[in-house]
């Protein structure tokens, strides 16, 4: 491998979020019966005709903005002529030589940049599904709306590659045009992939890797493809322009068709379906509602309220959690605190990356907002904030609800004195215990105390006090 | 010419005949004619009395109803009609039934017509007599030994023998003024968009347009306006947004200006040439002012239509796989023997003709000589017109450079057969629209018909120049077949 190079560039189709399909009204909802989320137009019955759904540009406009892409002023639709049962016209709407955006680029964490050459918009087909012997057609994803984004062959790293595409998924998130889910296949990235020798400026033979469905799948398998060229480089052998598969079970690609068997889709203009108008109106209209990047987020995140670069990359994972965050923060004096309240307790009670996305806690973050302020008033200490937090998790109750005007204020210096004199006494097995050198024994203690003041005391001013007490 | 849709609405509003009545004298004249001249292949006679029915009662109480309504009428078999078999007249399509409506049909159920049948057809309207049919051509009604034409040719037969009052067929290349022309008929080429094509089975998406065959220039312009519609379910359509073209009928055409390009008239038969020139002295009697010019880019006009409509036809045709409707081959081993041997076994000689032409010309290595070209030499084309409407307000030209052809003629020679669409299609190319109106006779009494094309949406002014004329030269020109219901 040290003596090559790789040259990779991906082409990545995503599932757009939109309610309806780009050219009818049929639900885009996931799943549901075999064809029940069908009607004349998407099942491409005699006679049709489609009609682009406006919102579909948009979101394919605001995916073009958020990668730094050039907005077509004016594009066009494409028919993609083939012959496969899951196309029920026997061609794919798509855009050709017109793409809604060219031009643009995703920053990686090393500097460097991967350009996108171009995005699009088209139609998903259906699913075939094989079953007692024979094949059925299911036409419910047919219609979905789908954006192609082609690179450059600008990747020079499976890592690269990784974060590429890691990056662009949590961008089309954060800009809510898709959830970007590859186990569901809403998100799907095709590998273009060749080799030269270290410090050579021509590109090697490519071949393409077909429908990769996971993260860790792309990467065996461009790690496999890129073993596979070198060695076939290194015999002298020459690598042939083809398209592959990556087979998971025995973790290698293996060739789908050659260069000769490739299709020739005979694209031309979309009789049915007029040009594409896009005003700069539209545009600075759509900018206008774009949020800050996830990647500006983090760094901000990072800056101004000392967040560590893990919690604030967990705090962007999704638009949710950052819409939270920012909620919960409103006129808070430390957001760490806030932030170590969602990362430390919340997320605890959320199982599994959907309930993450979703975002569904008991806690409002106005209500967050509000536990953290009494901190900041001087109201509760961090103990008794926490003990809150969770019983609002529990409850979904309000902070006022759960703590008493008694409970606020917290404790004086008299009266916890009172309080860890109390607990000594009553604890002399923990004492001695802590005096013959166990430091954990010293937490019975304290959770004595904790409970003599129902949380209302500063755990960190009774632990010490407590130390001072027992050595007297 | 009195308006057929007129008159008969007037009986049937004055009581003087129920629209049953009127409806049941249609049907057994096509269970009488019909067989002669081979117009419907898919009769709706229950469907009709129904609506028969249910058009009576609506008079009975009183409401009011558009000129269409009860007028018996019939659709070319590539309009989408709900729950009735609608097949392009392709053994490809038998036994699909719709589950949706075409555009216009939805609004002519709205304004009450009522649908005697479908008609005949060139499958999938690829053919210029009738006779690539599956179920056979249908025939002239004014001479059973030559055809009624085509693609339409089932509606003009219909009509012209008087079948049914008015149809609906579809104009690719020629398909509504062609047979319109050789049945001695009105047929309505409209511009491209003002009706809307949802519903309407594909040959060529950027040519076909929708439009009437009628008896006289008013019931054309009648039903015009009623399917000129905008419909959100066509992007292509925005429908008549200016005048109704029935109300400037009578404007007089004084100082009109009729363009006269002579590239129209190279190779057209003497005969038909003749009926023009007497043509053109009617209009000038009326007023009118001829202006001659020449017009190069027309001759380009065959192989841009050919080498464009065929190249969409390869496309619109390729989902007739036997996976979700209409013929399966029934015997095959595997999907893609089932796909081969459905299509090979389900289209006709012509249709597999155009489908190879089209992918041919869309290929990769000759895409750029061929399609490219051509749509090149559409923009060409389009840009003539533009320039010729700055010296004219119409032009005259023949619809076709002869009569109807004798039976069997156009199988042949496919070459020579296309080369007769040579006046039709240049208005296709450019999305213009185009009236054909009887102008005489030939020597065998087979109609000449001559077309008046117009800009853009001037419907109003070529149905007014066309309704001129037939009012200055009366029912010398427009013949009446011996057939069919006598009104």
């Amino acid at each position: 491998m040290s003596n090559y190079e790789l040259v990779c560039g991906l082409e990545t189709h995503i599932e757009l979020s939109t309610k309806t399909k780009i050219f009818c009204s049929c639900t885009t909802e996931f799943g549901g019966d075999p064809n029940t989320h069908c009607c004349p137009v998407c099942i491409g019955l005699p006679g049709t005709l489609p009609k682009l759904n406006k919102k579909v540009v948009e979101y394919a406009i605001m995916a073009g903005l958020a990668t730094n892409c050039e907005i077509s002023p004016i594009s066009k639709m494409d028919r993609k002529n083939y012959v496969y049962p899951d196309l029920p016209k026997a061609y794919q709407i798509s855009q050709y030589d017109m793409p809604l955006c060219k031009n643009g680029y995703v920053e990686l964490s090393n500097g460097r940049k991967v350009r996108i050459l171009r995005i699009h918009i088209e139609e998903d087909a259906g699913k075939l599904v094989h079953q007692r012997g024979s094949t059925y057609v299911d036409y419910n994803r047919g219609g979905v709306p789908l954006i192609e984004i082609v690179t450059e062959p600008d990747i020079r790293s499976i890592d690269e590659a990784r974060e590429y595409l890691e990056k662009l998924q949590l961008i089309m998130r954060f800009i809510g045009i898709s959830d970007c889910k590859m186990q569901e296949g809403s998100l799907r990235c095709d590998v273009n992939i060749s080799v030269r020798p270290q410090g050579t400026e021509a590109f090697g033979t490519r071949t393409e890797i077909k429908n990769m469905n996971s993260f860790t799948h792309m990467a065996k398998a461009m790690e496999y493809e890129v073993n596979r060229q070198i060695d076939l480089v290194q015999s002298g052998e020459k690598v042939v322009q083809e398209t592959r598969r990556y087979n998971e079970e025995d973790d290698c690609t293996e060739s789908m068709r050659g260069k000769e068997d490739a299709h020739d889709y005979r694209y031309f203009r979309e009789p049915d379906l007029v040009t594409i108008q896009v005003s700069d109106e539209m545009v600075a209209r759509l900018r206008e509602k774009l949020p800050e990047p996830p990647h500006q987020k983090q760094e901000r995140y990072m800056a101004e309220y000392g967040i560590p670069e893990a919690d604030a990359q967990q705090l962007i994972k999704y638009r949710s959690i950052s819409e939270y965050f920012e909620t919960a923060i409103d006129g808070v004096q430390n957001p760490k605190v806030v932030a170590n309240c969602m990362i430390g307790q919340i997320f605890s009670r959320l199982e599994g990356d959907s309930a993450k996305e979703s975002f569904q806690v008991n806690v409002t973050p106005e209500n967050l907002n509000a536990l953290v302020k009494l901190l900041d008033e001087g109201k509760i200490k961090m103990n008794l904030l926490k003990a809150t937090l969770e019983k609002m998790l529990d409850t979904g109750k309000a902070p006022k609800e759960l703590i008493s005007e008694a409970d606020m204020g917290g404790v004086d210096t008299d009266a916890l004195k009172a309080a860890c004199e109390q607990a000594i006494a009553s604890n002399p097995n923990a004492v001695s215990d802590y005096l013959s050198g166990k430091e954990k024994a010293l937490k019975a203690i304290l959770g004595a105390v904790m409970k003599a003041t129902r949380g209302r005391a500063d755990a960190v001013e009774a632990e010490k006090l407590l130390i001072t007490l027992i050595q007297k | 010419m009195e308006s057929q849709i007129k008159k008969l609405s007037g009986l049937m509003q004055s009581r003087q005949i129920s629209c049953q009545e009127l409806t049941q004298n249609y049907l057994d004249a096509m269970e009488r004619d019909n067989k002669k001249i081979n117009a419907y292949v898919n009769p709706t006679a229950e469907l009709a009395m129904e609506a028969a029915k249910a058009v009576d009662k609506k008079i009975a109480s009183g409401e009011e109803l558009s000129p269409l309504a009860g007028i018996p009428m019939t659709l070319k078999d590539n309009i989408s009609t709900k729950g009735i078999e609608t097949t392009c007249c392709s053994n490809i399509l038998k036994g699909y039934y719709p589950i949706y409506n075409a555009t216009v049909w939805e609004i002519l159920q709205q304004q009450n017509a009522v649908l005697l049948g479908k008609t005949n057809m060139d499958e999938f309207a690829m053919g210029s007599s009738c006779e690539t049919s599956c179920f056979g051509g249908a025939l002239n009604p004014h001479d059973l030994s030559h055809v009624a034409g085509g693609s339409s040719g089932g509606v003009a037969s219909a009509v012209g023998g008087n079948l049914a009052v008015y149809g609906l067929g579809s104009d690719t290349g020629g398909s509504i003024r062609q047979p319109a022309s050789f049945c001695g008929l009105v047929g309505l080429k409209p511009t491209y968009g003002a009706v809307s094509r949802y519903g309407l089975i594909a040959y060529a998406s950027s040519f076909d347009q929708i439009g009437p065959i009628t008896a006289t220039v008013e019931d054309a312009a009648l039903v015009y306006d009623a399917i000129s519609r905008y419909d959100e379910k066509d992007s292509t359509c925005r429908g008549n947004t200016g005048k109704p073209a029935s109300e400037s009928l009578n404007n007089s055409i004084k100082g009109k200006k009729i363009g006269i390009a002579k590239e129209y008239f190279d190779g057209i038969r003497d005969d038909v040439n003749d009926a023009i020139q007497n043509a053109i002295k009617v209009y000038e009697s009326l007023g009118a002012q001829i202006v001659y010019f020449d017009m190069p880019s027309l001759k380009y006009s065959l192989p841009v239509y050919y080498i464009l409509a065929c190249a969409e036809a390869s496309s619109n045709l390729g989902r007739y796989d036997g996976i979700r409707y209409g013929y399966r081959t029934p015997h095959y081993s595997d999907r893609n023997e089932m796909i081969c041997k459905t299509r090979s076994e389900g289209f006709g000689k012509e249709v597999k003709r155009r489908i190879l032409l089209g992918t041919y010309v869309l290929s990769a290595g000759y895409y750029d000589a061929y399609y490219k070209k051509a749509q090149n030499l559409r923009g060409t084309l389009v840009k003539a017109f533009q320039d010729a409407f700055q010296k004219c307000d119409v032009i005259l030209a023949p619809t076709v450079p002869m009569t109807a052809f004798p039976l069997n003629f156009t199988a042949q020679d496919a070459v020579e057969t296309y080369q007769t669409d040579i006046c039709t299609v240049p208005v296709n190319i450019a999305g213009l629209p185009a009236v054909s109106i009887p102008c005489g006779f030939d020597g065998t009494g087979l109609p000449i018909g001559m077309q008046l094309i117009g800009n853009s949406f001037s419907e109003p002014t070529i149905l007014n120049m066309a309704h001129q004329y037939e009012s200055a030269a009366g029912n010398s020109v427009f013949p009446r077949a011996d057939m069919g219901v006598k009104l």
